[in-house]
């Protein structure tokens, strides 16, 4: 079972590297200006076709509706490439098929080591990922037209999934005592279920800093990439809401964490390194949703201060358990 | 969020947002106010100032930023309070660097004047901004719903009914079972919904204050010591301060404040994996609280023995060596001092000193120069062939110890404690206690002559365990409070304000149609055969993109037939909607109208 659950690993990450490649190949295909508008348009276009259906079936008792125009909604209007809308599919299909041989990679995992598979750092990154890419897919469900950060996701997935196997790999061993509690389970799983949503947000928030730089006329190389992103309205406001719905959840973990730290270690707080990154996350994290709401800071410094607070969240992921010593040290690394 | 356009004062946009324009050059107090300043003394409006300036919303994310930058040497540098060796082995390795950082505070963060001033300055400024609010939202709670503002098409959400049969009152009545604060003027309707969002705001901000007031009580009237409990009814403890290795009172807790109870370890059970991974670990304890009969009580790693008045973690294990020592008259002494542990393996070193042996026969006075230690390493599995130096596997598969005898005087005398782990070892070089022969490895039972014909026999081992006890009574409180304090984020990050309005008119109203292109004309309007005509204009005050849906449904609720059913757009959760943002682009700036009536709602 061990094994076939490192074998299923490496299927997961070409699943996830195919995806790339037909993200790619939509990237290049894709013409800039049917990915811009159908980007720009979705919630529009959702609300014409309601509205529409709402007066058709119901003799127009509803006029005025502060909505513009009559036309048509045409999802992919323009002169869009059909390799390029091929190419779309197959990349979704593959991470979706990624996700669930990343799935089973997990499972697996757990049934050969007879618990949890959260036990270290390699299986905990693991179970971080896969809540950001099913996060991802809902997210894609819901609204189709992100496909093109699917690109940035399915990299991402790949290089993390390739960190875990390369440098984080261990083999199975059973939890230490000190891991063996009700709260851990709890908090392990709320911490990576953030912890992926987190990771997921961080991807609107750099395409919308992207894109916002490029709307602004910067044309020099990061931004050049943001020509080819959703609007940055609706990257903005979908990272916000990823971190809006990711950060009550992560506070729970964090309390969680304190709770069992209690019973571990004699004290629900005591500045042991991850517990000071979380802190640090957390108030960052804090920041920026205060940032948000204060009309006087500007979207782009708040969305910089997410991707700050993404940053301290790898630090805390990876820096920590490498860097320093600590009751949470069980990576597995020494 | 705090897409509040115009602040009623009840809510959103109030002091921090407010006050976070920085006052024009020169002009103290808020510019909006000349007259009031102008009777200000200066002193009074620098303070006022300094007050505004501290409980903005700028101060509050600045704050929170050197908060988080503040805590980040906490993970670099050792602290003391967690592990103290680990400093002196800092002010070891850097003799420069380690007095600089030490006077500043490098090695006790979170208890540093810089850390404690801007968690001080933060709370200060986060209770000027939230009593403000609590007093606004207090109001705004008894408040009724503003009176409808004068052009409901300019609204963000707008719709007319032409099929209405104009009963106020049942629309009312519809908004009042959908939970809407609703009041009837005239021949309008005012409705206003989502007051949770800023209750749960304030409750967050509130449970903060309770977090932090739990963790201070915590370090004023919590202690906690640490120790090691060897097994058996001989090493037992009860709790008093002289009894722990190492404790730390809070401010207001004194010695004779500790719980009286009494603890002796009967049984420790140990489980390993074939790695030598533990796997598992049970304490077992007879417990003697205020007098009552003893109890057997077990506890674990994650599963402490909580007493009445403190709670027991176990914190680590190892074995103590049991050695009898017998001396030259005869006279047999028995040892069981922890060796500590000093891999995975649970190799373990220690001493095991002997001060009152081979006393004078007829007077009974110490001989100084004939005292005996042995120096030695614990093997719980030790390995089959030397050296002997590493234990191969942490249970007692094989046990065994390497001892190195010493006699001489163990300098015990002198007054300067040592290490009970280790012998003196000014003693040893200069002369005054000297090895005696090799080391000799001893299985259980076996007995090592000396030369003196005195001896030493290794008769097996008792478990130990190092325990914390500890007693916080903020505890509950921080609990508490961060229960609350996640009840009331929700409704503060997933609430929504938002208004609505009917108004009836008697006649199609011509003059509906506006000039604004983004509202045309209501077709229909004057198609009507109905003689009443009702007028809906909706406000979401805070971003809310699922809203054009929420008022969709709603005007259809308020028709006489029900109208269409409930729900024909609700495909889903709310969407991210660019009406209600396009209205927040085209609003007042936030904060700028505070005062103003609600007629003006919209129509900046
Ligand atoms: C102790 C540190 C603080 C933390 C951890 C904190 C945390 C938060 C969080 C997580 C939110 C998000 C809820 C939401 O956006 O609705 C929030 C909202 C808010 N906080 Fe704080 N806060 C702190 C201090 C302050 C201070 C000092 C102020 C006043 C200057 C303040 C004023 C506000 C306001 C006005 C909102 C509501 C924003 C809105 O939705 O309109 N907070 N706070």
């Amino acid at each position: 079972m061990a094994a076939l659950s490192d074998q299923l690993l490496v299927v997961a990450i070409l699943g996830y590297l195919l995806a790339m490649i037909c993200h790619a190949v939509e990237y290049a295909f894709g013409t800039r200006s049917v990915i811009g508008r159908a980007a720009a348009r979705p919630e529009r276009e959702r609300v014409l076709v309601g509205a529409g259906v709402g007066a058709a079936g119901g003799s127009a008792p509803v006029v005025g509706t502060k909505l513009p125009g009559v036309d048509v909604p045409t999802p992919a209007g323009g002169s869009r490439s059909p390799r390029a809308v091929l190419a779309g599919r197959a990349a979704v299909a593959f991470t979706v098929l990624g996700a669930v041989v990343h799935l089973a990679v997990l499972i697996t995992r757990g049934i050969a080591a007879e618990r949890m598979p959260w036990g270290n750092m390699y299986e905990y990154l693991l179970s971080v990922t896969f809540v950001g890419v099913v996060g991802w897919l809902v997210l894609l469900y819901r609204r189709p037209t992100l496909r093109h950060l699917g690109l940035f996701v399915a990299l991402a997935m790949v290089l993390l999934l390739a960190v875990a196997g390369l440098v984080l790999y261990v083999p199975i061993v059973p939890l230490v005592p000190a891991l063996d509690s009700y709260w851990f389970v709890v908090h392990v799983a709320t911490i990576a279920v953030s912890s992926g949503i987190l990771l997921l947000g961080a991807v609107p928030a750099v395409m919308y800093l992207l894109r916002h730089g490029y709307d602004q006329g910067k044309r020099s190389f990061p931004y050049s990439l943001g020509a080819r992103v959703p609007a940055a309205d609706t990257l903005e406001r979908l990272t916000f809401r990823l971190h809006a719905f990711a950060f009550p959840l992560f506070t729970f973990a964090v309390m969680a964490g304190a709770v069992w730290a209690e019973a571990a270690w004699g004290r629900y707080w005591g500045w042991d390194p991850k517990e000071i990154w979380a802190f640090i996350s957390w108030v960052v994290y804090a920041g920026y949703l205060h940032a948000r709401a204060t009309p006087s800071v500007k979207r782009p410094v708040a969305t910089w201060i997410a991707v700050l607070g993404f940053l301290t969240m790898q630090m805390n992921l990876y820096g920590v358990n490498i860097f320093f010593e600590g009751l949470h040290s069980y990576g597995g690394l020494d | 969020m705090s897409v509040d356009e115009r602040g009623t004062g009840s809510e959103a946009a109030p002091a921090g947002v407010v006050e976070a324009e920085p006052p024009a050059a020169g002009g103290p107090g808020g510019v909006g106010q000349p007259s009031r300043v102008r009777r200000t003394p200066l002193p009074l409006a620098l303070l006022r100032n300094s007050w505004r300036q501290l409980t903005s919303m700028r101060t509050a994310l600045i704050l929170l930023f050197l908060l988080a930058v503040a805590a980040i040497p906490g993970s670099v540098l050792p602290q003391r309070n967690i592990n103290i060796e680990n400093v002196n082995r800092y002010a070891v390795e850097h003799p420069d660097l380690f007095p600089v950082l030490d006077r500043i505070g490098g090695f006790d963060v979170y208890a540093s004047p810089w850390f404690s001033a801007i968690y001080v300055l933060l709370f200060t400024s986060l209770v000027g901004c939230i009593v403000p609010r609590l007093r606004d939202h207090v109001r705004a709670l008894r408040a009724a719903p503003p009176p409808a503002p004068k052009r409901l098409d300019r609204l963000p959400q707008h719709a007319v009914l032409t099929d209405s049969d104009g009963d106020l009152a049942a629309i009312a009545a519809v908004l009042r079972k959908r939970r809407w604060r609703v009041v009837v003027r005239d021949d309008t309707v005012s409705a206003e919904k989502g007051f949770l969002k800023e209750t749960g705001n304030l409750l967050f901000h509130f449970s903060l204050i309770g977090v932090l007031l739990g963790v201070g009580l915590g370090s004023w009237y919590g202690w906690h010591g640490n120790r090691l409990l060897v097994a058996g009814p001989d090493n037992a403890f009860c709790n008093n301060l002289q009894q722990y290795a190492e404790s730390k009172l809070g401010h207001q807790v004194d010695g004779s404040d500790l719980p009286p109870f009494c603890l002796e370890l009967t049984d420790f059970h140990a489980a390993f994996l074939p790695t030598g991974q533990p796997e598992s670990f049970r304490a077992t304890t007879l417990v003697e609280e205020d007098g009552a009969a003893p109890r057997r009580e077990s506890f674990s790693v994650n599963d402490p023995l909580r007493l009445d008045g403190a709670s027991v973690y176990l914190l680590g294990h190892g074995y103590a060596p049991i050695l009898r020592y017998t001396d030259r008259n005869g006279e047999a002494q028995e040892s069981d001092d922890a060796f500590l542990t000093i891999d995975g393996n649970l190799t373990s070193e220690g001493v095991a000193a002997f001060p009152d042996v081979n006393l004078d026969p007829a007077t009974g006075a110490r001989n100084p120069d004939l005292q005996v230690a042995f120096e030695g390493l614990y093997f719980p599995t030790t390995p089959d062939s030397p050296p002997f130096v590493r234990s191969t596997y942490p249970a007692e598969r094989s046990p065994g110890v390497m001892l190195f005898a010493y006699r001489g005087n163990l300098g015990l005398d002198a007054g300067v404690p040592g290490s009970v782990y280790r012998l003196d070892q000014r003693q040893v070089s200069s002369g005054r206690l000297k090895q005696i022969g090799e080391g000799k490895l001893l299985r259980p039972g076996e007995k090592w002559t000396l030369d003196d014909g005195t001896s030493v026999e290794f008769l097996g081992t008792r478990k130990y365990i190092t325990i914390s006890v500890r007693y916080d009574p903020g505890e509950r409180i921080v609990l508490i409070s961060s229960v609350l304090l996640l009840v009331g984020l929700m409704p503060s990050l997933f609430g929504r304000r938002r208004r609505v309005w009917f108004r009836i008119s008697p006649v199609p109203p011509d003059g509906v149609s506006p000039a604004d292109p983004l509202s045309p004309a209501p077709a229909g309007a004057t198609t009507t055969s109905r003689s009443s005509l009702v007028e809906v204009g909706g406000l979401p005050r805070t971003e809310y993109a699922g809203f054009a849906d929420e008022f969709d449904r709603l005007v259809a609720a308020t028709r006489p037939e029900g109208g269409r059913p409930d729900g024909a757009r609700d495909d889903g959760a709310p969407e991210d909607g660019a009406p209600e943002d396009g209205a927040r682009d085209d609003g007042t700036h936030p904060g700028r109208a505070r005062s103003g009536g609600a007629t003006e709602e919209g129509t900046d």
